[in-house]
């Protein structure tokens, strides 16, 4: 199943017989207290760098969250969505809990972008799914209901089959909804991998949906967490996994994802693996300036 | 070192590194040699989980030992309550706390709930999704000193105003002291809705619960017991 994002100049194409799609994070002023006073100031000078470090790195795809308190979201969101699109043709996952925020965001973006999120709560569907369908956009469906987040995986997969139900209902094709099976950190439950992998995994079987995730919950509350998403990962990817928000300036999760697509058959002759180890290569040696 | 020395050294090291099963059984031993249950509690369990509270706040201790630190100490809570309740004794305080509504995260509230407990306060956790008339009810029903908002989200964060609103409309506003908190939250924000606190985890919230109650209490044995146990350990940490 492919789902096609687009800006106006580049598409990026998620599907389990592609390469893995990294979902920059970065531009989200939750706990970045300079970022988050810098954008309630309408200054998004900080906003289009991380853009340009973040495809730089990797990303594929850039999440955008303006989400500070006491300030106008959804202007806000459109400042950013806007210096976003000034300096990369990255397309974009337009992400707030605001609904009036996506609205206008989705009406600020050129090309077709990526909602985050819905969940299968009737009134958040009612009201955010025929949104995506007016600007012909795609939705991340977190699979949660009202009650809470299910600990057990066909409970997840059941709120996911809902959720791609009532989208469908609106005009929304299935291959438009991407599925977040929802990670949560292993520091609070040690099961709490394994339940998001085994959801992953059924709904790759049963419903053949793209799946994504905030893929650096997993290590909150840990040390050394680079290493601890570094590690989930390929075990996701391998579990059915096509995309995830996360952080590609850690170079612990970009190589993982670069070697997790070589292993797993989507980098041909190696090429984009290779290439990857010259730039930085090349990085290492521009860093250390001119040999004597 | 007399053995009740011993066993509320004991205790104290093995509610540190979780170890349940071995504080159970200290606890057990403790009270077959009469030793006062409240003893027990303030001069052994409490302080420990103290320790891993300012631990945790320095990152030296991470989550999952905080975790099974406070599990481990629940552990001898079971027993210990029955007949603490027994004497009489009365709670350091009480706390009604829960996710505001529209927001179903809890893992920060839940950290709350497991350090507030420690600390020794009656918790009543009122879950996530809790709508204002549901806060409104358990402050009633409760009075606790201090009831608490945790919201995870910048569209459920305005609940707190909501939440503060429905209680200056029952009349019950002066009656409690209302603190917040959540990821998005901020020192600001918390003054902007008209709350009384904020604070940024669940370590600093429980400091700050136990200052509260310890001003407004004044006399009260649990209050002034607690302060003796941390001027105590402070003094201990001093003397490295």
């Amino acid at each position: 199943m492919h789902t096609v994002l687009s800006s106006r100049s580049r598409e990026v194409v998620v599907s389990i017989d592609r390469p893995f799609v990294i979902i920059g994070e970065r531009i989200n002023p939750t706990g970045r207290k300079v970022l988050a006073a810098e954008m309630k100031e309408g200054r998004m000078d900080r906003v289009r760098a991380d853009a340009i470090a973040q495809v730089g790195a990797g990303a594929h795809m850039l999440d955008i969250n303006a989400g500070v308190p006491m300030a106008d979201e959804p202007a806000l969101l459109v400042a950013a969505i806007k210096a976003v699109c000034e300096v990369t043709d990255a397309p974009v996952c337009i992400d707030s809990s605001v609904v009036e925020a996506l609205e206008a965001g989705l009406s600020a973006y050129q090309g077709k972008a990526l909602v985050n999120s819905v969940t299968a709560e009737e009134e958040r569907m009612e009201r955010i799914l025929p949104l995506v369908k007016k600007h012909g956009a795609a939705v991340i469906g977190m699979a949660n209901d009202e009650t809470g987040i299910s600990m057990v995986p066909e409970e997840r997969l059941a709120l996911a089959r809902r959720i791609i139900e009532r989208a469908a209902d609106y005009g929304i094709p299935q291959h438009d909804v991407i599925i977040d099976p929802i990670a949560m950190t292993v520091a609070a439950d040690p099961q709490a991998g394994q339940i998001t992998l085994a959801t992953m995994r059924l709904i790759r079987d049963e419903l053949g949906n793209n799946t994504t995730c905030g893929a650096s919950n997993v290590s909150f509350g840990l040390p050394d967490r680079p290493t601890v998403n570094a590690a989930f990962l390929p075990v996701a990817m391998y579990a059915g996994l096509t995309c995830a928000i996360t952080n590609p300036l850690i170079p612990e999760v970009r190589r993982g994802v670069l070697a997790s697509d070589l292993l797993l058959g989507h980098d041909e002759y190696a090429m984009k693996w290779i290439k990857a180890h010259r730039a930085e290569q090349a990085e290492m040696s521009a860093k250390a300036g001119p040999t004597p | 070192m007399s053995r009740e020395e011993e066993i509320r050294a004991e205790l104290f090291e093995h509610t540190l590194n979780g170890h349940a099963p071995e504080v159970k059984a200290l606890t057990e031993e403790a009270l077959a040699l009469h030793m006062d249950p409240m003893d027990i509690l303030f001069k052994a369990l409490i302080p420990s989980l103290e320790e891993v509270g300012r631990r945790f706040e320095k990152g030296d201790f991470f989550v999952p030992e905080m975790l099974i630190a406070a599990r481990a100490m629940q552990g001898a809570l079971v027993i210990l309550r029955p007949l603490i309740a027994e004497t009489g004794a009365k709670p350091v305080g009480r706390y009604v706390i829960g996710t505001v509504k529209g927001d179903i995260h809890d893992i920060g509230k839940n950290l709350c709930v497991i350090m507030l407990e420690g600390a020794g306060f009656e918790v009543f956790d009122l879950g996530v999704n809790t709508p204002p008339e549901k806060f409104v009810d358990a402050v009633k029903t409760h009075e606790p000193d201090i009831v608490g908002f945790s919201a995870f989200l910048t569209t459920t964060m305005p609940m707190f105003k909501a939440n503060i609103e429905a209680l200056q409309k029952a009349g019950l506003r002066d009656k409690v002291h209302v603190a917040v908190g959540g990821a998005p939250v901020t020192e600001e924000y918390a003054k902007h809705v008209g709350a009384d606190s904020y604070a940024p985890d669940a370590s600093m919230a429980t400091r700050m619960a136990k200052h509260l109650v310890g001003d407004r209490s004044g006399q009260s044995q649990g209050a002034q017991a607690l302060e003796q146990a941390v001027m105590k350990i402070d003094e201990t940490l001093r003397k490295g």
